[in-house]
């Protein structure tokens, strides 16, 4: 018999140690990382760009004004009326203008069929029995204003407004909830694209590997556990340093007043504890999702199959963002506590809670919740992605499926 | 063998401990049986060649004995552990489809390397530079791989291999994309490994290499092992190959030569017989043959591997064909 050495080998966690100081270094100096930095700047200037975009041609939608087409003196008197309302009401009350040239048997109806002016609405008739022209969406959006004016210039005293003495509260209850809601969407938002992004490099990290031929040396040298988690928090500490970036931008930012937070109201808890949450919480979703997709890159062996297997992923995690997003407008509801519980949504809706709700108790619950399905999902992420990575052990052999049989063939013609 | 409790019934290899031993090693992907019931015993210290075919189940068998992927039947054990990556740091491995990160510069793919097998990366680093120097590429070292010749990254990798100063190393196909100048290289350097008491294993289908370097051999085709023991035994496998020239074309002596007996230009060639070279000599002289020139060509290596391997082949092909008839 031969000479029985003693173990020796590295542990699960140096092994790890040693994939994830690895992919961290290359990952910190490469151009994706530079991407990653500059990440959240797209969706911000989406943003901006779509709602200055949406707001100008809402602008332009709504520009065209209110034709006025009765008698001379009742012209006259509809044009004053509006204008004394204007300047009460402001961008409430659309432009009106007089139809020029509208003899007596004027018809507002072949005017309007014709295209001729731009008016959104025409009106008719006398100040006491208006009659308002136009396609039912105007006639329903523009009835009310008509009305106004026509009853403005129908009254023969001249009208007055009595000044209003204006009280200003810093915010009221409702403000407030609905201020905190803001919030919790722009903590959502942030953490689903900041996770969204990692995922996706996490995935794309592990095919590139995989590409490379370096999985069969790592596959020999350590246990194949310690890879999965050695690419999971060699990308989660990537991210902390885009974070600390991001964060001690922000927070020079905001030292030098150059910035305020805007519109966002102080969450429930307080910023310090959102922020220190809103950390945690990303770390677990993160987690929970880079799991998913790093077994979904064990299983796949191109490129293109990465992305058919990740696209249900991609979707599902969309569906626990939108219900995540859904159930922060229903408090108190089964929703909410569904969310709250099921694991891939838990992250969003607790941040959310966060935002809106003071008690800290729950996001204690929420986290220790978390943490078992991080840790239950990691262990099966992994012993999946040890099986399938390189195809072994007898388990894995007696499974079929049209994939299994697929990427079997596969490696037995290139193993051998 | 008793498979459910892993009791592992050897033969008796008393007079030196095996680095690997393997008995019914069985891999099968989704019903097609890659490996079928593969025995290998390596002794330590020993150059042991994997032979075989394209196709023939060496990688598959490495990758068994190595622990990177499970048999679905058979046992192995390397310096007498059950799993093999619990000796991970003992055991260096250069994969035949090379892999190394592009954007790593040279010595860092070496410490990388080692730090897999629990070398500290600073360490790691000192010896990548240093194996790079005594191989003629500290010129490279600080050099991305992306940026070196495909021979180049080859060697890194192949320094990767041992920069742990391993007991046991296995290469899978380590000429494969070398030129005559590096594989004379790398012959050299697998010598070098076992001098310093390094056990070496490497598959190859260029049976030159193996004929050269090893002690030992296994022959594998179709996913058996139909030959495995010493270089000389599988040469032993096929007589001795006989050329005769003689200044006589005819005469009685004609009935002595063997029945397998070829006319190839002045030479009559033909297999020892099995009685010997004696006889035949006799018969010769005695018939006036006027024998001009004889000699005795003991068979290579790759006679006797495609002997061997043709007729596994020869064997599986009349049993797969049974089972279609039948």
């Amino acid at each position: 018999m031969s000479t029985a050495t003693t173990r020796s080998r590295l542990s699960i966690w140096q092994a790890a140690f040693v994939i994830a100081r690895r992919d961290f270094v290359a990952i910190l100096f490469s151009r994706a990382f530079i991407f990653f930095l500059l990440g959240p700047l797209f969706p911000v200037m989406v943003g901006a760009l779509a709602g200055g975009i949406g707001s100008e041609v809402q602008q332009q939608a709504s520009s065209s004004a209110i034709g006025v087409a009765m008698g001379e003196a009742d012209n006259a008197a509809m044009l004053a009326a509006h204008e004394r309302l204007a300047d009460q009401l402001g961008p409430v009350m659309p432009d009106m203008v007089a139809v020029p040239d509208a003899s007596a048997d004027f018809d507002a109806r072949a005017l309007l069929e014709e295209r001729k002016g731009d008016y959104a609405a025409i009106v008719t008739g006398t100040p006491a029995a208006p009659v308002v022209t136009g396609t039912e969406q105007q006639v329903e959006r523009l009835s009310g204003r008509v009305a106004l004016v026509a009853a403005g210039a129908a009254s023969t005293a001249p009208q007055a407004f009595p000044p209003v003495k204006a009280q200003i509260v810093a915010s009221s209850g409702a403000s407030e909830k609905a201020d905190r809601v803001r919030t919790a969407q722009a903590g959502q938002l942030l953490l689903f694209l900041l996770i969204m992004l990692l995922a996706g490099m996490v995935l794309s990290n592990l095919v590139e590997e995989k590409g490379n031929k370096i999985i069969e040396i790592l596959a020999a040298a350590i246990p194949m556990d310690a890879v999965f988690l050695g690419k999971l928090f060699a990308m989660l500490a990537v991210s902390f340093v885009g974070i600390l970036v991001w964060g001690s931008a922000g927070a020079l930012a905001f030292a030098s007043g150059a910035v305020g937070m805007g519109a966002l109201t102080e969450p429930a808890v307080g910023w310090p504890l959102f922020f220190a949450l809103g950390v945690i919480y990303f770390a677990m979703g993160y987690l929970l999702l880079g799991s998913l997709f790093l077994t979904i890159g064990a299983m796949a062996s191109t490129v293109r199959e990465v992305q058919t297997l990740s696209m249900p992923v991609t979707m599902l995690q969309l569906l626990v963002f939108f219900f995540a997003s859904y159930a922060l407008a229903k408090p108190g509801s089964w929703q909410e506590l569904a969310a709250s519980v099921f694991p891939l949504s838990s992250p969003f809706a607790m941040l959310a809670r966060a935002a809106t709700e003071p008690a800290v108790w729950p996001h204690m619950l929420a986290l220790a919740w978390q943490v078992l399905f991080v840790a239950l999902l990691v262990k099966g992420g992994a012993t999946l992605f040890r099986r399938r990575v390189m195809q072994s052990g007898p388990q894995g052999a007696k499974k079929r499926g049209w994939f299994r049989k697929r990427t079997a063939a596969a490696l037995a013609g290139s193993a051998v | 063998m008793d498979l459910a409790t892993g009791d592992l019934t050897l033969p008796a290899t008393e007079r030196q401990p095996l680095a690997i031993e393997a008995r019914g090693l069985v891999k099968r992907f989704d019903g097609v049986t890659a490996v079928n019931g593969v025995d290998i015993s390596v002794p330590e210290g020993a150059i042991y060649g994997i032979l075989g075919p394209n196709g023939a189940g060496k990688t598959t068998t490495l990758r068994m004995l190595l622990g990177i992927i499970e048999p679905d039947e058979g046992v192995r054990r390397m310096f007498g552990h059950d799993n093999p990556q619990d000796i991970a740091r003992l055991v260096g491995y250069l994969p035949e489809e090379r892999g190394l990160y592009p954007a790593m510069k040279a010595y860092e793919a070496i410490a990388f390397m080692g730090a897999l097998r629990g070398v500290p990366l600073k360490v790691g680093r000192e010896r990548g530079r240093e194996l790079l120097e005594g191989h003629g590429m500290g010129h490279a070292a600080d050099k991305q791989i992306r940026q070196l010749s495909k021979g180049m990254a080859q060697t890194v990798q192949l320094l990767g291999t041992l920069v742990h100063e391993p007991k046991l190393v296995v290469f899978d196909e380590p000429f494969s994309g070398l030129d005559a100048i590096n594989q004379g290289k790398l012959e050299r350097l697998i010598r070098g490994l076992a001098e310093q008491g390094t056990t070496v294993i490497f598959s190859t289908h260029v049976i030159a290499h193996a004929e050269r370097l090893c002690e030992g051999v296994a022959i594998i085709a179709g996913g058996k092992v139909p030959f495995a023991g010493k270089v000389d035994e599988a040469r032993d496998r096929i007589p001795a190959q006989v050329r005769l020239e003689t200044r006589a074309r005819e005469g009685r002596w004609l009935a002595a030569l063997p029945a397998d007996v070829r006319r190839e230009g002045d030479y009559w060639s033909f297999s020892l017989p099995e009685s010997g070279i004696e006889p035949l000599l006799r018969a010769l002289i005695e018939g006036e043959a006027g024998i001009l020139s004889l000699s005795i060509e003991r068979a290579g290596l790759h006679d006797a591997f495609v002997h061997i391997a043709g007729e596994a082949v020869a064997r599986e092909m009349g049993r797969a064909s049974e089972g279609d008839a039948a």
